[in-house]
């Protein structure tokens, strides 16, 4: 459905002032994976890895430097045309939407950009105004819409034509957390559908109760893929310990680090307090060991618990 | 006609979205009255041959002319600001298609303004509105205006690859409004402006005006407004297809 081989791109922008200098920005380095039909498809990774970028080359609006990409069979760049028909995208953000116009005609102007016209198009557009929980709204001008009610108008856009392939650039972003469920579930419908989707979130809990699989991006190249379950048990194999500490220093960190079987240490800090994050192998039951090192350090509190997939992310994308 | 379809629907929301502009409202206002007010003391201060209803089509015209070149590159300006130049760039139609409409629409506020300036003329400054071939005339009107509108939409197309392109539209304003015989006879020009004035719509444009107000041939420039129109549809297609590809591999279709 999705396949993209070795895609590359280079921005080139200029630096300095007075004495301009080309600078190229390699934003994609060489991405390759594969969305089956009917799989929901997660691309996580940082600021600005490189997610935006890879979406805009698989939906013809960028050109790949190097590279292939082909969406239901048609090549990107070749047949950028017949890609266009077939796919639906929404960009997260206030943008990208006609603001003097309500929300009605701005769906009405793209469902006929998309050939739903005549008879269908009423009905289609009252069902996805539906969908994404807009309908009763649908004459106000788009000017005076919230954030969340903007998001909502565009995923009714790019759903509008039903196309067969959905990319969706966070599509929850600031979406409250009730209207951000309804629209996991209305993302969840969709491949119940049959549709193939390409999500990308920095939310990990969104990724991981939605996404048949995954790919981490850092600095423009997978650093890892798999299932949700797969990646967590590939990267951080036994349990995961979060021990919540008054003033340890870098020394003691270094010490729980060194410790037999722990693989990595992540270190939150909220107002005085930290939290470690401790991910061992196996099933050593690690708590003893750690209290041992943090002799003299304030222990506030102590949980054990299952290796979450932010955990995984943490680790493939290097922490700090 | 799917085509037909995405031009009407195209149109009226433009319309709708101008409407709603204060600012728009505003200066289309007050523009008709400044260009009757300059026709009026052109007129008088020239005491050339012709009559204050050929200054004021002159008038007019610069008018129409002034708001297509302005509007056309503006709306592309426009909606890469507002997000939407992507969502037109990909969308099935081609973009030349998906942008017709917009600079159809300013082409008809512009023949509003030439209207208004005529209607102004006659209130303030007693222009009479009297013209030989009527029905020629108000065929002539939208044929000058859906020409320039075509020619709006090749300059929109240079917009989309050059985020600046205002520069060269700047331009393009008081040296067309003289190669085409708005502001005073091309006769006055030399020679060598000639071919420069023929492939410019105004200059057809505003003959084909004054010859149906004032008597005088209205068929050949009116033709000549249909072979420019047609010129420039199969231009704009081309460069919008050029410069969409372009615009794509240097990633100027968004702001970031
Ligand atoms: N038009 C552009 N010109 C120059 N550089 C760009 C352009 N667009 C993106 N970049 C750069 O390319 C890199 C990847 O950006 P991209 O938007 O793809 O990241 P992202 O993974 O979507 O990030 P985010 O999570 O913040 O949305 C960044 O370094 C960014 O600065
Ligand atoms: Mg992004």
């Amino acid at each position: 459905m999705i396949e993209a081989i070795e895609l590359r791109r280079t921005y080139r922008t200029t630096t300095g002032v007075i004495r301009r200098r080309p600078l190229d920005v390699e934003a994609v380095r060489g991405v390759s994976f594969c969305v089956e039909r009917g799989e929901l498809f997660g691309l996580l990774g940082p600021n600005g890895a490189g997610k935006t970028t890879t979406i805009k080359m698989l939906i013809t609006l960028l050109l790949p430097t190097s590279g292939q990409a082909r969406v239901l069979g048609c090549d990107v760049v070749e047949n950028a045309r017949e890609v266009r028909k077939r796919i639906g995208y929404v960009f997260g953000g206030d943008r990208g939407l006609y603001e003097r116009l309500s929300a009605y005609d701005n769906l009405r102007y793209f469902a006929e950009l998309y050939g739903v016209s005549g008879q269908k198009q009423r009905a289609r557009i009252d069902e996805v105004l539906e969908l994404v929980g807009l309908a009763g709204r649908e004459k106000e001008r788009v000017e005076g819409y919230s954030r969340g009610m903007r998001q909502r108008l565009h995923i009714a856009r790019g759903i509008l034509h039903d196309p067969e392939v959905v990319f969706l650039d966070e599509p929850t972003i600031g979406v409250d957390p009730v209207g951000a469920r309804g629209l996991r579930q209305t993302i969840a419908d969709l491949v119940a559908a049959g549709k193939t989707v390409l999500l990308t979130t920095h939310y990990m809990f969104e990724a991981d109760a939605l996404c048949d699989r995954i790919a981490v991006i850092a600095k423009g190249e997978i650093v890892g893929e798999g299932t949700p379950a797969e990646l967590k048990a590939r990267v951080v194999e036994g349990r995961v310990t979060e021990i919540e500490v008054f003033g340890a220093d870098q020394v003691t960190v270094e010490r729980v680090r060194a410790l037999e079987g722990v693989t990595a240490v992540a270190v939150e800090n909220r107002d005085q307090k930290q939290i470690l994050v401790v991910q061992a192998t196996g099933e050593r039951e690690l708590t003893a060991p750690i209290l041992a090192v943090l002799n003299g350090v304030e222990v506030v509190r102590v949980s054990s618990r299952e290796p979450t997939l932010e955990d995984a992310y943490v680790a493939l994308v290097g922490g700090e | 006609m799917n085509a037909l379809r995405i031009v009407r629907i195209g149109f009226v929301i433009n319309l709708r979205m101008l409407g709603t502009s204060g600012f728009f409202l505003l200066t289309s206002t007050i523009q008709p009255v400044i260009f009757a007010t300059v026709a009026f003391y052109m007129f008088k201060s020239g005491g050339r041959s012709g009559t204050l209803l050929y200054a004021a089509l002159g008038a007019g015209m610069m008018g129409v002319w002034s708001t297509t070149l302005f509007g056309s590159g503006g709306m592309i300006q426009w909606q890469r600001w507002q997000g939407t130049l992507e969502l037109g760039v990909g969308a099935p139609p081609p973009m030349a298609l998906v942008y017709l409409p917009f600079t159809l629409a300013n082409a008809f506020t512009g023949m509003y303004a030439l209207a208004a300036t005529l209607v102004w003329g006659r209130i303030v400054f007693g222009v009479p509105l009297h013209f030989v071939h009527p029905w020629l005339f108000l065929l002539a009107l939208p044929a000058s205006v859906v020409a320039l509108g075509l020619m709006g939409l090749v300059l929109a197309s240079t917009f989309v690859l050059y985020r600046y392109a205002n520069a060269l539209s700047n331009l393009l304003e008081y040296p067309v409004w003289i190669a085409s015989g708005l502001v005073f006879s091309t006769q006055v020009l030399p020679a060598w402006t000639r071919p420069i004035s023929w492939v410019l719509p105004p200059y057809w444009g505003i003959l084909a005006l004054r010859h149906a107000a004032l008597g005088g041939e209205v068929w050949g420039p009116l033709a000549m407004l249909t072979l420019l129109s047609i010129a420039s549809l199969a231009i704009s297609t081309l460069t919008f297809g050029l410069f969409e590809h372009l615009a794509r591999a240097r990633a100027t279709l968004s702001l970031t």
